[in-house]
């Protein structure tokens, strides 16, 4: 009986190794450990045997079972896997032909310096505020030591709408109005971004519509100084650790002492080249100590609080850090300017 | 203004520094040099030369043969100016010379006829053309008789000279003078300069004999001088007073004109000369015009005036606009003899005035328009007469015809150096303070740290505390500085909640495949009123507009975004870009008034305009153009960022296309609409298809709460069941939705419509509509029975509401 086994086992093993189909398996499955196989056979026979023999054989029965059950538990894994290789071998593809596309927009340019920069001044304590387009001649001007007949009113002729409206020629009147709100006690650290409106005619270097951002910081001892390291350290963010700033004095009418801040060149380092007309600076932004009648109209105490404003065109910003040439640009809306700046 | 480096350098010698050390100095004191330019740049070998024969050219009729005497030799030139003759002295550019532009001179034959060389107009010296002296207009430059031949033509003519051109600030009136800028560069150089005192011969006769000033509104004119010089002979200024002129960027005329010019711009002074025989009496009379006067002006042109001008009259008619033009009529001519000098203050605004009305802008207008020196007024009269005596042969009258009611006070301020420190952050001592005011040459007392500064008259911009705190602070360097950050106590910096929504929505939309763009505000009256929400329609009947607008463009405030975004992409279509979609978060402006007479309400809107394929991937056969699905996919992908739920309602708006346009709710409340432009529109364009929608962000924003609770994930299976639905073709799917979430509620958490059919297969005007439903108790399992039951209910209902029937 241990030889017919052991015939058998060989038998079978042999006949899976031979096998190349599932159903080869299968049928050997059948033939040799199914209920009329040999096997079962054999183990039927064992009443024959003497008690010593039957666990031996028993035993010897179960262990060539098994072995045949893994034989082919083996071969159909070896099996299974050749079939899905070739499947998967058919199912192969050109990696190189063109994705499906995801269509992903972006923010228009002036949208990403004007939030660089609130996040910058976020970052120095500021809020931001907004006002509206449409002005009163009062907080537009007049708030700002900017009276009726004021000569600095011709350095930004405007679109008026009624004698006492106008469009906004600066973000200015959100300093004059955040200030009021506060009825002349509470500090105020605020940048305001926004559009502005002046009667200029369209061309490379002018829009009658285009965008400033001004900041404000009113406090009891705010020093020249300040503005001074507050701008400094927007200048080194915005444009880089290396660039200098240096401040020029200047003219404003909401302001005095008033500054305007040159940062070094960029593409000289401040040797003097075609970019900065040889000066080795850039002009970036405007700015100065609150002008006390604009504190005092404000509701402060000009000689107990002070403080700074400041003022910047995001086009100009855009202009000089990207080099773009025209300021139409930012309102034409050409898809091909639009895309180019929408990587993060 | 443009300063000669030349003339400066005789007030203060600048000669230690470059001039661009000058420049970087005079920069970062105050006053922005915008360049420094050389009057010619590039002019060698030119000298002068005397014409001593000059004949026509044999072989051509326009051409001269001349000889000229350069000193060392004699050369022979062909010149084809018509002003060229015997006796002349000329600027002779000898062979090797060159002139601008690189331009070589070499020996050469003109028509058979050698030329040595090439007698130069001021031209082609590269004189700016406006600069040059009418008579030398059209020919070659002429020297005075005096001058030396072969002298080097260029410094004769001041060619060598630089201008520094400055970029004024409105304040600094002070520096559009040859004085006040060396006041200024003493200040910034700690050099010396003082204006020099006039030194006037008169003869025995008084001015005041002569004539009488009469002024009416003294308010418009506080002073005025009238000096009265006799015998003066008209002819050309003296060669370096061109030159400084030219400098200056004024055309040389006659010496008369020209000295008042030249005063003009030492002083800073504007002065007017009238020949005293043609204006016609002794009186002089200022007054405001009268409505509808007329004057000819130099220029020749008639001009009418109005009560807001003032007028130099003869006591009867008007000789001049004050500040701004003479008359025609009492014009300094050759054969004037005898002049009458207006030196005079007018106040600022009546110029303005003036000089606005008439469009004049002039040197002088610009100056008297900021306020001129009080206290160097009658000085700069009697610097003219100083000159006219020497340069125009003239006998001065003693004295002048007068009015004076102006003020000459010069103010104090008083400031503390702690003070001073405390605004700038800087440690500036007593000694430093006192050496800043000595290098302003302000007056003042000291008493330990304070200084009562006086401030004279020709710094009239400085008024205040604040102002001297800039004049210290400029001298004292803005370099010298310390940086310092602000010690007030800090406040979290931030964006509002309204502010974050706003990134929000950007990032969404931008994420969804849309561009963000910036338009104009400013539009044209159509385009204003075109496309306007439903919820701000009445608006649109009285649209805000411009009271003067630059063109029919940028005329009204637009009440809706759309038009200028269809702008941009018919913009883009002409280019050959196809496929866009395009957003943008504004305001637009809303104004309940038909005459505006308040601020318009400004509402944050988004806007959408989307056109071409919305994918496309050919190679797999996917290609898809934009539809309204798409657009109202955004707009609930919107909804979903902000947790909020819309509802769409078919609409005919204006400029939409009647069947495929929705305005959108929330809560019941209009908020916006979505659709396809209306082909008319689209083809006003350009465009093809086209869907846009709108939507009222700042009502969104206000509906916006921000989820706190914590909602339990259900644990237990959901079970989905179809139906499909027989009903009218115009019962909308919405409707039907509507009605089986209701019926259905608390069970049905979604349904959703998964095919649409209209056909053979159904009765005519009927459609079918298959729903997924989706039913789910999310604390146990549900059974059987209870979604039978639900949906048993939901058969009904959607039966009784819409006649729906289930399809067999």
């Amino acid at each position: 009986m241990k030889e017919r086994l052991e015939q058998l086992k060989q038998e079978a093993l042999q006949k899976v190794e031979n096998a190349d189909s599932i159903q080869g398996l299968k049928d050997i499955r059948v033939e040799y450990l199914g209920k009329k196989g040999p096997i079962t056979e054999v183990l039927r026979g064992m009443g024959k045997l003497s008690k010593e023999e039957r666990p031996v054989i028993g035993q010897l029965a179960n262990e060539v079972r098994e072995s045949i059950a893994d034989a082919i538990e083996a071969k159909q894994t070896g099996l299974e896997d050749e079939a899905l290789e070739k499947q998967l071998e058919e199912e192969s593809i050109d990696v190189t032909l063109p994705a499906r596309p995801v269509h992903v927009g972006g923010p228009h340019l002036l949208t990403s310096i004007v939030e660089e920069i609130e996040d910058l001044f976020i970052g120095m304590g500021f809020e931001i505020k907004e006002g509206p387009e449409v002005e009163t001649d009062y907080y537009n001007f007049e708030a700002l030591n900017l009276p009726k007949g004021h000569p600095a009113r011709d350095m930004q002729d405007s679109f008026y709408v009624t004698e006492e409206l106008l469009m906004r020629t600066h973000t200015s009147p959100v300093q004059a109005r955040t200030m009021g709100a506060r009825n002349g006690a509470e500090p105020v650290k605020m940048i305001c971004p926004g559009k502005v409106y002046r009667r200029d005619t369209d061309d490379a270097t002018h829009s009658h519509q285009f965008t400033q951002i001004e900041g404000l910081l009113v406090d009891k001892h705010v020093r020249m100084s300040d503005l001074k390291g507050v701008l400094n350290a927007f200048a080194k963010q915005m444009f880089g650790a290396e660039r200098e700033i240096r401040l020029r004095p200047s003219f404003f009418p909401f302001t005095e002492p008033s500054v305007e801040m040159d940062i070094s060149c960029k593409v000289c380092g401040g040797k003097g080249c075609s970019v900065c007309k040889g000066t080795g600076w850039i002009e970036i932004l405007g700015g100065g100590m609150v002008h006390p009648n604009v504190l005092e109209m404000a509701g402060y105490d000009s000689s107990e609080y002070s403080g700074f404003a400041f003022g910047m065109g995001p086009e100009r910003i855009a202009m000089l850090k990207y080099g773009v040439d025209d300021i139409r640009h930012f309102y034409t809306n050409d898809i091909r300017f639009l895309e180019q700046y929408h990587k993060a | 203004m443009l300063v000669s480096l030349n003339w400066l350098n005789e007030y203060i010698d600048v000669s230690a520094y470059s001039p661009e050390e000058l420049a970087e100095i005079i920069t970062k004191t105050g006053i922005e040099v915008e360049s420094v330019e050389p009057v010619a740049e590039g002019v060698t070998g030119v000298v002068v030369g005397h014409v001593t024969s000059c004949m026509q050219h044999p072989n051509a009729d326009k051409l001269n043969l001349c000889q000229v005497d350069v000193g060392e030799e004699t050369l022979q030139i062909v010149c084809g100016a018509p002003n060229v003759a015997v006796g002349q002295k000329v600027a002779v550019a000898v062979p090797g010379a060159v002139l601008p532009g690189n331009f070589k001179i070499k020996k050469t034959k003109l028509r058979g006829e050698a030329s040595n060389g090439m007698i130069c107009s001021l031209q082609e010296l590269g004189v700016d053309e406006k600069d040059v002296p009418k008579e030398y207009a059209e020919g070659i430059f002429v020297f005075p008789e005096d001058t030396e031949i072969g002298a080097d033509a260029v410094s004769e003519l001041n060619l060598d000279d630089l201008i520094i051109e400055l970029g004024l600030t409105p304040n600094r009136s002070d520096a559009m003078s040859m004085a006040g800028v060396a006041y200024e560069v003493a200040a910034a150089i700690d050099g010396a300069y003082t204006l020099a005192e006039e030194k006037v011969e008169t003869i025995d006769e008084k001015a005041s004999d002569l004539l009488t000033v009469e002024v009416d509104d003294p308010e418009a004119n506080p002073y005025y001088g009238a000096f009265v010089i006799k015998d003066v002979q008209i002819g050309p200024s003296p060669l370096w007073m061109r030159n400084r002129l030219t400098a200056a960027g004024i055309r040389p005329i006659n010496n008369v004109v020209d000295i008042t010019n030249y005063v003009l711009m030492e002083y800073g002074q504007p002065l007017h000369a009238f020949d005293y025989d043609r204006f016609g009496s002794q009186t002089i009379r200022t007054r405001r015009a009268e409505d509808g006067e007329k004057i000819v002006t130099l220029d020749d042109q008639e001009r009418t005036l109005n009560s807001r001008h003032l007028v130099i009259t003869n006591g009867e008619q008007p000789h001049a606009i004050a500040g701004v033009m003479g008359g025609a009529e009492s014009e300094v001519q050759e054969d004037t003899t005898t002049i009458i000098l207006e030196a005079a203050y007018f106040a600022p605004s009546v110029v303005r005035e003036a000089s606005k009305d008439h469009g004049l802008r002039s040197e002088s207008s610009s100056r008297f328009e900021k306020g001129v020196d009080p206290n160097r007024v009658e000085r700069a009269g009697k610097r003219a007469c100083e000159l006219l005596q020497k340069y125009a042969g003239g006998r001065v009258l003693e004295g002048n015809a007068s009015f004076d009611k102006l003020d000459r006070s010069e103010k104090q301020v008083t400031v503390r150096t702690s003070v001073i420190n405390d605004r700038l952050g800087t440690e500036i001592s007593n000694e430093e303070m006192a050496d800043i005011f000595r290098r302003l040459q302000f007056v003042y007392n000291q008493d330990g740290e304070q200084f009562d500064v006086t401030i004279p008259t020709r710094r009239g911009d400085i008024t205040i505390f604040e102002d001297i705190l800039e004049e210290v602070a400029r001298i004292y360097g803005y370099d010298n500085l310390p940086f310092t950050l602000p010690e007030g106590e800090s406040q979290a910096g931030g964006l509002t909640v309204n502010q974050q929504l706003k990134r929000r929505v950007k990032a969404y939309f931008e994420g969804a495949g849309l561009h963000e763009t910036i338009t104009y505000s400013l539009t044209h009256k159509d385009k204003a009123v075109m496309l306007v929400s439903p919820e701000v329609e009445e608006a649109a009947e009285s649209p805000v507009g411009l009271a003067m607008p630059m063109s029919e463009d940028h005329a009204y405030l637009r009440l809706s975004i759309l038009p200028e975004l269809l702008e941009s992409l018919s913009y883009n279509v002409a280019r050959r870009q196809e496929n866009l979609a395009y957003y943008e978060v504004g305001t637009v402006f809303i104004s309940d008034e038909e005459e505006v007479t308040k601020q318009p309400s400004e509402m944050l809107r988004a806007s959408g305009a989307l056109t071409g394929d919305w994918t496309s991937h050919l190679w797999q056969q996917e290609k898809k153009a934009v539809d309204f699905f798409v657009v109202k996919g955004i707009v609930e992908g919107l909804g979903d960022q902000l947790g909020l739920s819309f509802t769409y309602e078919k609409a005919k708006l204006p400029s939409m296309h009647p069947g495929r346009t929705a305005v959108i709710r929330h809560g019941g409340r209009v908020i916006g609409f979505a659709g396809q432009v209306h082909p008319k529109l689209q083809k006003e364009f350009g465009l093809k298809e086209t869907y846009v929608f709108d939507l009222n962000l700042e009502a969104l924003f206000q509906s916006y709460e921000k989820e706190e609770t914590f909602r339990v994930i259900p644990r237990h299976p959901s079970v989905s069941r179809d139906i499909a639905l027989v009903v009218d073709e115009d019962v909308s799917a919405g409707a039907i939705e509507a009605t089986i979430s209701e019926a259905g509620a608390p069970l049905v958490k979604d349904v959703q419509v998964f095919d649409v059919y209209q056909g053979e297969h159904l009765e005519a005007g009927k459609k079918s509509l298959a729903f997924r439903l989706l039913y789910l108790d999310p604390v146990r399992t549900l059974k059987d029975q209870e979604v039978e039951e639900a949906h048993e209910q939901i058969l009904a209902a959607v039966k009784d509401k819409h006649e729906a029937e289930l399809r067999g």
